[in-house]
């Protein structure tokens, strides 16, 4: 039972990781109703401009300063030079819009910045908390349990944002329909040039986390690939939403990579360990057909 | 008049063909599948750096091999199976004039090129990785995982860390915590030959691709409490496996990596965590070996460096490169010994020099690389060569060879690789060679 108590806990810390990353895409869709591929790369952004920065002699807090002024920037600049010409344009042209924005991220950032993987110290030890360790003999990271308090503090904030703000509101009336959002004088760029730029700041600090965990390299483009199921599983649109899915997933495949592996040798013999790689996808397939929208995803209805 | 000009013409023109060739005859044209961007893009910058820069050394140093010149042309894989064919498919023409071995640096990779390599006659060089059964050379004529196989890399942790155990591994409890995928399970059948000779438990335990989380498995083996474990990662899971395993508080110094676990690249990132950790290797770093104090002289002295960033002279990985471009030469130096010094050699000739490799600790000492890789005497029934590894271990900000050169259980590990290319054999209906009427 503390062995299964311990996996789920670090399964749900996990989790929380893995929202922190679906976060961004929430945020876009949102706002204009596409499924943002460049978010991974937008993460990978972010923490090599920290780390780039750093390198170049800037305090922890300068870098990330700088970085969020990076990512502000290039949040405009997507608008500007990419999403200004495609309004009205089907969500599959946006979407393959965001495609070439990844590629594009994935080669500039290592030239701007270098591509040598690199460590980022933000001054919190990965390792158990002792307390926890002696009394209970679980292990809970010191590092997971601060992601979750920032995870936490982010959604708060996004979740106020969209609800109570005059910004916030617009953006949702924005991802609703672009044309009569637009009719009645909310002013489409800027939304999106906004929302482009949050969506930054939410990679910012997803990127600082996972860069801080596994280091600064190209493989934190890798950290979108888990938002997918989290976000079929909480819903596209909604952000506490995506703090759910993450949870949902990150629980339920470390449990699986637990107990599942040792009922599947017995049923059929050989090795079936490392199920966390399709694990989240045959859950998400699951909702999809018992609730495509998602748990938290606004259910749409079209009249005919 | 129209004859004689056509005459002419078709003179000129067999003339400047004829000068073109005798100039192609003069190079030695090395295929580079390279990757520089992707995932693994830093790492492939710091071997292939390192390759290239050979290549550049002995054209600036010696004028080239015995006088021929040696050309390149870099195709990048991006660490990818389709564009390795695809790099491959576009450069073999090129190389069936002259060619030096083709390195993939990707198991992958080579795995997809076995058959084509065969048919082209193009050797491909696997350095420390690839089809651990292309040892033989009866049935892999043109494959060479020069230096050491995953299966000999494992039964030399094994030993390893038997000598650390004073000789004896009955009782322990080792855990196998592998990659997913054809490289991280080519060893598994070594390991548990081992454990059998040895009397140690093996539990073995895979981790989805890319790797970048490993929560569930470390907690696995927290539960396991082994005495060691034996790691086979590579790119984002070694810098993960290192920092999970400090968050179960599992000591650094009982992880052994495999050599693709043991760069400046997988330890750097993790930070303090690495410190500690421990990883085989089949060639050391630093600058203190006089062949890359002089590779920096004179390559970067004369402005022809491949790296933009000079810090990486002296890694591991760049020193990897350079051990396989020394490897590659030698290989054709070996080729020209028997079908002509100063010409420029063809595939078939290289797997000839390949096969015939005799790079003793003397010759090692003349090119100035003493103890940056183990002396490699390879045949045509032992493609390997060698299958010695050094220790290495991360001190916080470097790695420090802990071991001598140490040799998996060539009698274990032999007749495993051997039953492995008979059933290969079998399977592609080849009659393997008679390696006894080729010495």
């Amino acid at each position: 039972m503390q062995f299964f108590l311990e996996v789920l806990i670090s399964g749900l810390l996990s989790g929380v990781m893995y929202a922190l990353v679906a976060l961004g895409f929430v945020l876009i869709y949102k706002a204009s109703g596409v499924f943002n591929f460049a978010q991974g790369a937008m993460v990978y952004l972010a923490a090599l401009s920290v780390a780039g920065c750093m390198e170049k002699g800037a305090p922890l807090w300068l870098a990330i300063i700088l970085a969020f002024v990076i990512m502000t920037l290039f949040g405009i600049a997507t608008e500007k030079f990419v999403l200004r010409k495609l309004v009205n344009q089907p969500p599959i042209t946006l979407f393959m819009a965001t495609i070439g924005l990844a590629f594009f991220i994935e080669g500039l950032a290592p030239i701007v910045f270098g591509s040598e993987p690199r460590a980022l110290d933000l001054g919190i030890v990965d390792e158990p908390i002792a307390v926890i360790l002696d009394a209970w003999d679980m292990v809970i990271s010191k590092f997971d349990l601060v992601a979750a308090g920032v995870a936490a503090l982010l959604v708060t904030a996004l979740a106020l944002f969209f609800q109570y703000t005059r910004t916030g509101r617009a953006l949702r009336a924005v991802a609703d329909d672009h044309q009569a959002a637009l009719s009645i004088g909310i002013p489409l760029q800027h939304i999106w040039a906004i929302v482009w730029g949050i969506a930054g700041f939410a990679a910012l600090v997803a990127g600082l986390m996972w860069g801080a965990r596994n280091g600064v390299q190209f493989a934190l483009t890798f950290t979108a690939l888990k938002a997918l199921p989290v976000l079929i599983i909480g819903g596209f649109t909604s952000v506490p939403g995506a703090i759910a899915g993450g949870l949902i997933i990150g629980a339920s495949e470390k449990l699986a990579e637990i107990y599942l592996p040792p009922v599947m040798e017995s049923m059929f013999g050989g090795n079936f360990g490392g199920i966390e790689g399709w694990f989240p996808y045959v859950l998400a397939l699951f909702f999809l057909l018992v609730r495509p929208e998602g748990l938290f995803g606004e259910k749409h209805i079209d009249r005919v | 008049m129209f004859k004689h000009r056509m005459s002419a013409l078709t003179a000129a023109v067999s003339i400047a063909l004829l000068s073109q060739a005798a100039l192609a005859a003069e190079e030695q044209f090395f295929p580079v599948l390279s990757y520089r961007i992707g995932p693994y893009g830093a790492n492939g910058q710091s071997f292939f750096g390192g390759f290239v820069d050979y290549l550049s050394y002995v054209n600036l140093k010696e004028n080239g091999i015995n006088g021929v010149k040696i050309t390149w042309e870099e195709c990048e894989t991006e660490y990818n199976n389709a564009k390795g064919i695809e790099c491959y498919e576009r450069m073999k023409d090129k190389a069936a004039i002259s060619t030096g071995p083709i390195h993939p640096m990707s198991t992958g990779i080579s795995y997809a090129l076995i058959d084509k390599t065969v048919a082209d006659k193009i050797p491909m060089a696997m350095v420390g990785y690839g089809r651990t059964d292309a040892v033989d050379g009866s049935v892999f004529p043109y494959a060479f995982p020069l230096v050491t196989t995953y299966q000999m890399q494992a039964s030399a942790i094994i030993r390893f860390l038997k000598e650390k155990e004073k000789g004896h591994l009955e009782g322990k409890k080792i855990v196998f915590l592998y990659h997913d995928s054809a490289y991280g399970k080519e060893p598994i059948v070594a390991l548990q030959e081992e454990a059998k000779l040895n009397k140690f438990e093996l539990t073995v335990i895979p981790v989805a691709h890319p790797g970048n989380e490993q929560g569930a498995q470390w907690l696995k083996i927290r539960q396991e409490n082994p005495d060691y474990v034996v790691f086979w990662g590579w790119g984002v899971m070694n810098q993960t496996a290192i920092k999970a395993a400090q968050k179960i508080g599992f000591s650094r110094d009982k992880i052994v990596g495999s050599w693709w676990a043991g760069s400046e690249e997988d330890t750097v990132p993790a930070g303090d965590a690495a410190k500690g950790y421990m990883s085989a290797t089949w060639n050391v770093a630093g600058k203190d070996v006089p062949l890359i104090a002089d590779i920096e002289k004179v390559v970067y002295g004369a402005g022809q460096g491949n790296l933009g960033n000079t810090s990486k002279i002296g890694t591991i990985l760049y020193n990897r490169g350079v051990s396989a471009a020394v490897l590659s030469i030698e290989a054709i130096r070996k080729a020209q010994e028997k079908y002509g010094k100063g010409k420029a050699m063809t595939g078939e000739q290289v797997r000839w020099g390949m096969e015939n490799l005799d790079i003793s600790d003397a010759r090692l000492k003349e090119i100035g690389a003493t103890n940056l890789l183990p002396e490699i005497k390879t045949s045509c029934d032992n493609h390997e060569g060698s299958g010695k590894i050094k220790i290495q271990q991360w001190d916080g900000t470097q790695w420090v060879v802990v071991s001598g050169w140490i040799e998996g259980n060539k009698g274990l590990i032999h007749p495993l690789f051997k039953a492995s290319a008979e059933q290969y054999a079998k399977e592609k209906g080849m009659t393997p060679r008679d390696c006894a009427k080729e010495m």
